[in-house]
């Protein structure tokens, strides 16, 4: 059973079979995933999603796969909770965090995109997976991989954080460390597609697994008791989670599930690496690509590749798109830990602290209902803040040396 | 002038099937231009209506997008390489 009619060019319509296709012949546009939402609307109502798991398949009909699906199956539904500390630390009404650092199985929202793109791989035939990764990807495609038992080759830039490289070997898949920086490992690996028949789920399986970003909307608006928030912050690296949580809210309009599409969608990235919002506040109809330096490393894509599709999102809502530096991420990571007590990785680092500038800027109002996107856990980026959170204070194992030490020396 | 040039996918219908082809010119416009000669129709693939690179193509040589250069007037000299490489997701 399946709503998907094929693959549509974004550029200039042209169709195409259900396939792992990614770019169009004609105009080297991307595709995209074309849906029979007449149909669907015939059965996706409230009610029956309701009564149905809490995850994100519940939202089935609108993700491309044809069979049941194969990994994942407790991805999503993350908890989406109000921030009243928070709210207060901003000066805000009506703030709620959306956390993806505690998605399954790798914590970040990429548990989504992998397990529909796994799934496609294995209704393809393929027996081999591979994927590009600043890190998430990695994980969560090497941990879907073993379950799925495919063979399983990941690429990443060899700079990255230990946490992501041990959070991926665990799960024992081919792990390439290139020399250079994402957007090198990016062009390698879309040679090495053309080469070798593998489901790579970030190339040749794209249109299929971008459409898993869509249920983090999908999530947000039912969570919000089926209403659309006025505003959310979203992080951005190659653009495709924007590019989604919009595309998310129209088709839940589209499908009458929510009576109104009033949404304004915000980027967020690092000042390091921050084509995108270089874009919008140029108003550029391109994306001029940069090389990233940023401690944002999951963040750090200098050619975002849904780039131009990020910016629409933006115009389109009415939003707006800011960055951080490095030192602001520090301290928004620290922030959220000590109002909200989450630990986010460095692009929820991102996300408060563009948030923050935003709301300071007066481009957020104070009074409306805004949605923090927090899509990855703090844990797997300790290098971004270990040496700036202090440290611990060592004893003796005795009452003296206690009071001595700490009872004397606290201010709190 | 002989350059190497890595044909992507969709495009190799072109290029009979060749991965790799050879071409010449002085900077990456002429090098379309002559491969246009070479295989007839590449170029409106690569271009649109007025002559601009599609915004979905990323062109590099030797391993350098050339939007980090002098876009279509970067030179290019005997034995460059230069890859054409449709834009694809990441993260
Ligand atoms: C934790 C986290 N948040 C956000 C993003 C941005 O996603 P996209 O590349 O779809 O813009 C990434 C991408 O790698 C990520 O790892
Ligand atoms: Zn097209």
């Amino acid at each position: 059973m399946s709503y998907v009619k094929g693959l549509i060019c974004k550029e200039c319509r042209r169709s195409y079979p259900k396939r792992p296709l990614y770019v169009c012949e004609y105009c080297f546009g991307p595709l995209e995933v074309e849906y029979d939402y007449g149909r669907i609307k015939r059965i996706l109502t409230k009610k029956e999603i309701i009564k149905r798991s809490k995850n994100m398949w519940r939202y089935w009909e609108l993700l491309p796969i044809d069979k049941y699906p194969i990994v994942g199956l407790y991805t999503g539904f993350t908890p989406l909770f109000r921030a009243k500390n928070l709210e207060k630390a901003l000066g805000v009404r009506e703030l709620y965090i959306k956390d993806d650092s505690v998605n399954h199985p790798t914590l970040s929202f990429k548990d989504r995109v992998v397990a529909v793109a796994l799934s496609k791989a294995k209704e393809f035939g393929f027996d081999t997976v591979a994927c590009a990764s600043t890190g998430n990807l990695a994980n969560s495609t090497a941990s879907q991989a073993a379950e799925a038992k495919f063979r399983c080759f990941i690429f990443i830039p060899a700079d990255l954080e230990l946490s992501k490289i041990v959070g991926t070997l665990i799960y024992n898949p081919i792990l390439v460390a290139v020399e250079g920086n994402y957007d090198q490992v990016n062009r390698l690996c879309s040679e090495i597609a053309t080469k070798y028949k593998w489901a790579f789920v970030n190339i040749n399986i794209r249109p299929y697994y971008a459409e898993g970003s869509k249920t983090f909307a999908y999530e947000i608006v039912e969570q919000l008791q089926w209403h659309a928030p006025k505003h959310i912050v979203v992080p951005c690296a190659g653009g495709s989670l924007i590019t989604k949580i919009w595309k998310g809210l129209k088709e839940f309009y589209k499908l009458g599930l929510i009576d109104k599409l009033d949404t304004k969608i915000y980027a967020a990235q690092a000042q390091g690496c921050a084509p995108i919002v270089n874009a919008v506040k140029e108003n550029s109809e391109i994306i001029k690509p940069v090389k990233p330096n940023t401690i944002a490393k999951s963040l750090a894509i200098g050619n975002p590749a849904d780039g131009v599709y990020a910016v629409s999102t933006v115009r389109e809502s009415g939003g707006w798109a800011e960055s951080a530096s490095d030192e602001e991420i520090v301290e928004a990571i620290k922030l959220l830990a000590q109002t909200e007590g989450i630990f986010t990785e460095t692009a929820g680092g991102v996300t408060l602290g563009v948030a923050k500038k935003l709301i300071k800027r007066g481009f957020i109002p104070k009074d409306e209902s805004i949605v923090l996107c927090i899509t990855g856990q703090g844990l797997k980026t300790q290098e971004a803040i270990s040496s700036k959170i202090g440290s611990f204070i060592k004893i003796k194992p005795n009452i003296s040396s206690f009071e001595e030490n700490v009872i004397k020396k606290i201010r709190r | 002038m002989a350059i190497k040039v890595r044909i992507p996918q969709p495009l190799q219908k072109l290029t009979k099937e060749k991965v790799e082809v050879e071409a010449k010119g002085r900077n990456i416009q002429e090098l379309i231009e002559d491969l246009e000669k070479r295989f007839p129709g590449i170029k409106m693939r690569l271009c649109d209506e007025k002559g601009k690179l599609r915004r979905f193509i990323n062109i590099y040589v030797n391993e350098e997008d050339i939007r980090f250069l002098k876009m279509e007037k970067t030179t290019l000299k005997d034995g460059d390489e230069v890859s054409i490489i449709p834009a694809i997701a990441g993260g």
